[in-house]
């Protein structure tokens, strides 16, 4: 059974060499969490870049520390009234770079698994349109922060 | 026939001359406020709710001090958490003076929003902020007497929910007349400046 899991390996494995993964061009900078308190949902930030000549689109993300990840945009309408949307899919250009930032793009992070602190690591995993992941940490920031670092 | 006539045009235009200087006066006289300011336009602040230690609290309790008053709620990782952490480097860059200031954070999902939710949440912010929740009704009366809106949106697959909610940030004077207006486009700039004013030495308070 283990040789055939790998003979099947190994079969897939041209497939991935002569496609680039869409997540192996894309580079994640900036990578960083408000805290919440009382196990509120929480926000993820993140830069990203994409070195490649084709597009990337970002689908999802997961992550083993929270049990929800989902990819939302805050929005300002009309009357100054703010509300949040899912969105399915972000494309980053060829080239070009998206930011997941405050009051616009973010990752909603729910249902955390375990107690985080400020300084903390979190890994959470950015998944790609063609099926590539792309692993980034995430740096746990206190709830006042107004920046990444 | 025809003096009177003129008179009465030399009268208009004099009249006319008169409020031009009247209003080149007025626009001479600098405006102070970097901010909306809202004097006059919006009422008193009032209010009866439940404070984030759990008592009960009125406007008048926070008489002597300028407010900072914003609509929010505890489930929104986004935006309501930029605005405090905002407030709070306001706050920060006034030094000693923003203990003459209290940042109201009235809870627009009070169903959620307990006083000791509320209490954590205000508290990881900023040592000014005070947490406010109440009735359903108590809430909707504030956020109207204010001109502010939410609307709770359909809820998702696991029982959670967003609230859409008016963004601005309106503050009071020591005596609880409405004085400015910011909005999440304001630079933080302006809210220091202006509270500096309402703060400083000679402000009324």
């Amino acid at each position: 059974m283990p040789s055939r899991l790998l003979l099947l390996a190994i079969g897939l494995l041209p497939v991935g060499n002569l496609l680039a993964a869409q997540a192996d061009h894309v580079t994640a900078t900036e990578a960083w969490i408000r805290l919440l308190p009382a196990r509120l949902p929480a926000s993820g930030y993140v830069t990203l870049h994409n070195t490649g000549s084709s597009a990337a689109t970002l689908v999802s993300a997961h992550s083993a520390t929270y049990g929800s990840v989902m990819l939302h945009q805050s929005s300002m309408g009309s009357g100054g009234m703010s509300s949040m949307n899912a969105v399915a899919q972000l494309v980053i250009a060829p080239q070009g770079k998206v930011t997941l930032a405050p009051a616009g793009y973010h990752l909603m992070l729910e249902q955390v698994s375990r107690a985080l602190t400020p300084g903390d690591s979190v890994d959470i995993t950015l998944d790609f349109a063609d099926g590539s992941h792309l692993p980034v940490h995430f740096l746990v920031r206190p709830a006042n922060a107004t920046d990444p670092q | 026939m025809k003096l009177p006539r003129f008179a009465h045009l030399t009268t208009l235009l004099l009249l006319f001359a008169v409020g031009l200087l009247l209003s080149a006066c007025h626009q001479d006289e600098p405006q102070p406020w970097q901010l909306t300011n809202i004097s006059g336009h919006m009422p008193d602040l009032s209010f009866r709710l439940t404070n984030d230690e759990g008592k009960t609290v009125t406007a008048d309790d926070y008489r002597g001090k300028v407010t900072l008053l914003y609509f929010g709620y505890t489930h929104c990782p986004d935006v309501c958490p930029l605005t405090m952490a905002q407030l709070h480097v306001v706050m920060q860059r006034l030094g000693k003076l923003a203990d003459g200031a209290s940042i109201l954070f009235v809870s627009v999902d009070p169903n959620r929003d307990t006083p000791a939710v509320l209490h954590e949440y205000v508290k990881a912010f900023d040592p000014h902020a005070v947490g406010l929740t109440g009735s359903p009704a108590d809430i909707e009366a504030l956020t109207k007497r204010y001109r502010a809106a939410f609307t709770r949106e359909a809820g998702k697959s696991d029982g959670s929910y967003d609230v859409s909610h008016s963004s601005g940030i309106y503050v009071f004077d020591g005596n609880g007349k409405a004085r400015l207006l910011a909005t999440p486009e304001d630079a933080q700039d302006k809210l220091v400046h202006d509270l500096h004013l309402l703060l400083g030495p000679g402000s009324a308070p």
